[in-house]
């Protein structure tokens, strides 16, 4: 080990073993010992978890005491515990860029089967290291502005709780909404489990809040289009969609909607029930509580040809034919995603019947039955108008299947046993039963409402159905029925249910926009479409683009309680970062020697953000640092080496591949 | 050396944004794939210079990989459509400095496709096995030696 510096670098060295994770496969002494062998290495240590408030001190007290001037942590992924360390180092006096982490967790020990191999590539990881911090710099992050204002997506419950949150704490909220109201899928619910409380009573409270709010500004009927920035100082683009009505001048009367002459377009609010007309609230509480004109379905906008009733009939004359699509700017420091989901398309499972046995719906279809405000005004019936004396709830329809979705939508054998409930409330004589793989009642109270629908009579099944079928007429009894096909698996039989409506329990899925949302705003989505938080468990509703946030089912299937409580933990990170008057940015920009360079336009062209500009006094081109995001395509593409990347110099490079291969 | 006892030796240049996430979710997902691939995290592909992977095969690399993130999820726009633009140039640099093409690979990993990067780091450590150890800098050392006995003899 080096004695003396001389202006030497003094490398120290640490190895963690992660508890298990790294020693139980990685045989960290020895390469301890080889650490403690390479160029410029003063210190090397193991420790149990070098990440503990004893591991860092170790390392500060090297630092202060034996004069390290350079630190290499081998542990896990920078992702996890880069900002650890260097705040670490930073605090005892070094800069925070003469350091590198060796990720031998993520890359070695967890991935490797062998544990002499995990522990050569051990070795090789962190030659790496050592070799480039060498070459390490110091660097100050760079302090930007932060702007206080955020952008929620998404206007159902999670995008109104984070919303309500935010606006509460002072801060400009945008809230865009695709849909002509905020409210999402809650709003369509009759009541929630398992307390029962009506659903609309809990959230048109909210919603109306968010419409009255001073500090939110709600883009209804609009999208995000192009994002750009980075955490601090976001700029977004959303695309306001012509509505055809002025909603300033909108008073909400539905005296258009009663006129338009278009009746029969389907009523998604009610999941095509029933028909609204293509002027239409979508609902009665709905936020703004303003009419919008249906540009796919309106006869004026889609022949040019009507009476334009509604035109007629608009007091205030808000009703506008030339208004076009509208880009609004905004800019916002941090971001908050809550786009929610999709249900599952049941006519994908063929056997079940879905859209070509009328009696066959879908449990939003039954959200919508039960509820007062629905298309049967909250009577249970049949589509021949009536009473259901059996009805079968089928479980896990497109969810814990291999053919549609892996994944457990959560919520399903809740909302089924919910619905029992409400069923046994209207028409007490009607059978009841669950065809069910397992009951997952997962959350407070819900064990309490599995026990309590055991003793309201429904009967419980344990398998999953099979198919549902139109009875033949040889099936004495059952005529006009649908037969539910279901192996008992408790008993060990198959049985045959003769029922007058089956409610398929269906899945909840990523939008089918998911990918391509994730991808403008730059984190990822798993192969089913949920978006990926930044750790599983300590940073459920972070993303991997600092200031951006996801809360809701957009990251996975949960229920109402759930969503809140992230909504209100995505509020808390948005604020935690737009409550400052700055933020502090990786420093990893691109610098260009006016000298060096020769002018040939190159790397201004090749600059993805625009953060190149030719100089023509100095005849060279110049970086804009505050547009700079640091992707090192200019270093790369410049003839002659001009552009250095700070924190990415070809040096640094150099010198990994040489400690990798050495 | 026979073809059972080579342990190619291989760089990896990740960027942080798709590919390192994606690598580290193999690593939390616990997949297992072979030790032969020590990785570079680069901000974007992009930054992979054509220097750095000649500079990987002059140190004694058997096979380079690149791996961004897919067309049109790049963090910076672009970049890894510069890193793609430029792979058929590498393909026929290597030619002319007698390196099989097939030792360089570009790859787009995505942050969630952790299944994806132990699939592609086993298939490429298979593939460069295969092709047998490359020793560049030594074979460019042997012919620069043949040359000199050439024009000693001539």
């Amino acid at each position: 080990m080096a004695e003396s510096t001389n202006g030497e670098p003094r490398i120290g060295v640490y190895v963690c073993d992660c508890g298990t994770n790294i020693a139980g496969k990685v045989d960290v002494p020895s390469v301890v010992e080889f650490a403690a062998t390479l160029p410029h290495v003063a210190v090397a240590r193991e420790y149990k978890y070098m990440c503990s408030d004893p591991g860092q001190e170790l390392i500060q007290k090297d630092i202060k005491e034996q004069g390290i001037d350079r630190v290499v942590v081998a542990a896990c992924s920078p992702t996890m515990h880069e900002p650890t360390f260097r705040k670490a180092v930073g605090d005892a006096g070094l800069n925070q860029f003469l350091f590198q982490m060796a990720n031998i967790r993520e890359h070695d020990s967890w991935v490797t089967e062998d544990p002499e191999k995990a522990t050569e590539k051990a070795k090789h990881i962190i030659d790496a290291a050592v070799h480039r911090v060498v070459f390490q710099a110091p660097l100050e992050p760079i302090e930007v502005p932060m702007n206080s204002d955020v952008l929620i997506v998404g206007g159902g419950i999670a995008g109104i709780e984070a919303s309500l949150k935010l606006a509460d704490a002072g801060h400009k909220v945008y809230l865009v909404e695709k849909d002509p109201s905020i409210g999402g899928h809650m709003a369509q619910f009759d009541k929630t489990f398992p307390t029962l409380d009506c659903s609309a009573c809990i959230l048109t409270p909210k919603m109306s809040a968010v419409g009255k709010h001073p500090n939110i500004e709600l883009l209804t009927y609009s999208e995000v289009t192009e994002v750009d920035g980075y955490v601090g100082n976001f700029k977004v683009k959303v695309n306001k969609k012509a509505r055809y009505v002025d909603i300033d001048k909108c008073t909400g009367c539905t005296l258009c909607t009663e006129q338009c002459v278009v009746a029969k377009v389907p009523n998604e609010f009610n999941e095509g029930l029933d028909k609204r007309r293509a002027a239409y609230i979508p609902f009665p509480q709905a936020v703004p509580l303003k009419a919008t004109i249906d540009p796919s379905r309106c006869l004026y906008l889609t022949k040019g040809k009507c009476k334009q009733t509604c035109v007629a009939a608009c007091g205030p004359e808000a009703i506008d034919f030339e208004q076009k699509d509208e880009e609004v700017e905004i800019e916002v420091g941090a971001i908050i995603i809550s786009t929610g989901y999709e249900m599952f398309d049941n006519e994908k499972i063929d056997r079940y019947g879905y859209g070509k046995l009328p009696d066959v719906i879908t449990s939003l279809e039954f959200e919508r039955i039960s509820n007062a405000s629905g298309p049967t005004g909250g009577e249970i019936l049949c589509k021949d108008g009536s009473k259901p004396r059996s009805v079968a709830i089928l479980h896990c329809v497109g969810s814990r299947d291999e053919n549609y979705n892996e994944h457990c939508s959560r919520v399903c054998c809740m909302y089924s046993l919910k619905f029992s409930h409400l069923i046994k409330e209207h028409l007490p004589e009607t059978e009841v039963y669950q065809c069910y793989i397992d009951m997952r009642c997962f959350g407070k109270g819900y064990e309490e409402f599995y026990k309590r629908l055991m003793n309201e009579g429904v009967v419980f099944i344990r398998g999953r159905a099979a198919e549902v079928t139109a009875a033949s007429k040889e099936q004495a009894g059952s005529e006009g029925k649908l037969l539910v096909t279901v192996e008992d698996t408790l008993l060990g039989v198959v049985r045959h249910l003769p029922v007058d409506m089956v409610v398929l329990s269906s899945a909840l899925e990523a939008q089918p926009d998911a990918k391509e949302v994730a991808q403008m705003f730059g984190f990822g989505c798993s192969s089913a479409g949920f978006y990926i938080e930044r750790h599983p468990k300590l940073e459920p509703v972070g993303t991997v683009t600092d200031g951006i946030f996801i809360a809701g089912c957009c990251q996975g299937p949960k229920d109402i309680p759930d969503t809140v409580a992230q909504a209100g933990a995505a509020a808390a990170g948005a604020l935690a970062l737009v409550d400052n008057k700055t933020v502090k940015i990786e420093p990893t920009i691109s610098y260009i020697d006016p000298e060096k360079c020769s002018g040939c336009h190159i790397c201004v062209g090749l600059c993805p953000h625009n953060a190149i500009q030719y100089n023509e006094e100095l005849d060279a081109a110049q970086v804009i640092e505050a547009a700079c995001k640091g992707c090192g395509v200019c270093v790369s593409a410049c003839g002659s080496g001009v552009p250095v990347q700070r924190g990415f110099t070809d040096d640094q490079i150099f010198a990994e591949i040489e400690g990798a291969l050495a | 050396m026979s073809a059972n006892d080579f342990e190619p030796r291989i760089v990896g240049f990740l960027c942080r944004w798709c590919s390192y996430n994606g690598a580290d979710l193999a690593g939390t997902s616990r997949m297992k794939y072979p030790p032969n691939l020590i990785p570079i995290k680069t901000n974007c592909s992009g930054r992979v210079d054509p220097t750095h992977i000649m500079k990987a095969f002059a140190e004694g690399a058997d096979g380079v990989l690149i791996s961004g993130c897919h067309p049109g999820d790049c963090h910076y726009i672009n970049g890894n459509w510069r890193t793609a633009g430029r792979f058929p140039m590498m393909e026929i640099l290597l030619e002319q400095l007698n390196i099989d093409p097939r030792r360089l690979r570009l790859e787009w990993v995505s942050a969630a496709e952790g299944d994806k990067w132990a699939h592609v780091v086993t298939e490429f450590v298979e593939q460069i096995r295969e092709l047998g150890p490359l020793n560049w800098q030594g074979q460019f050392h042997n012919e620069y030696e043949e040359e000199q006995q050439e024009a000693v003899t001539a």
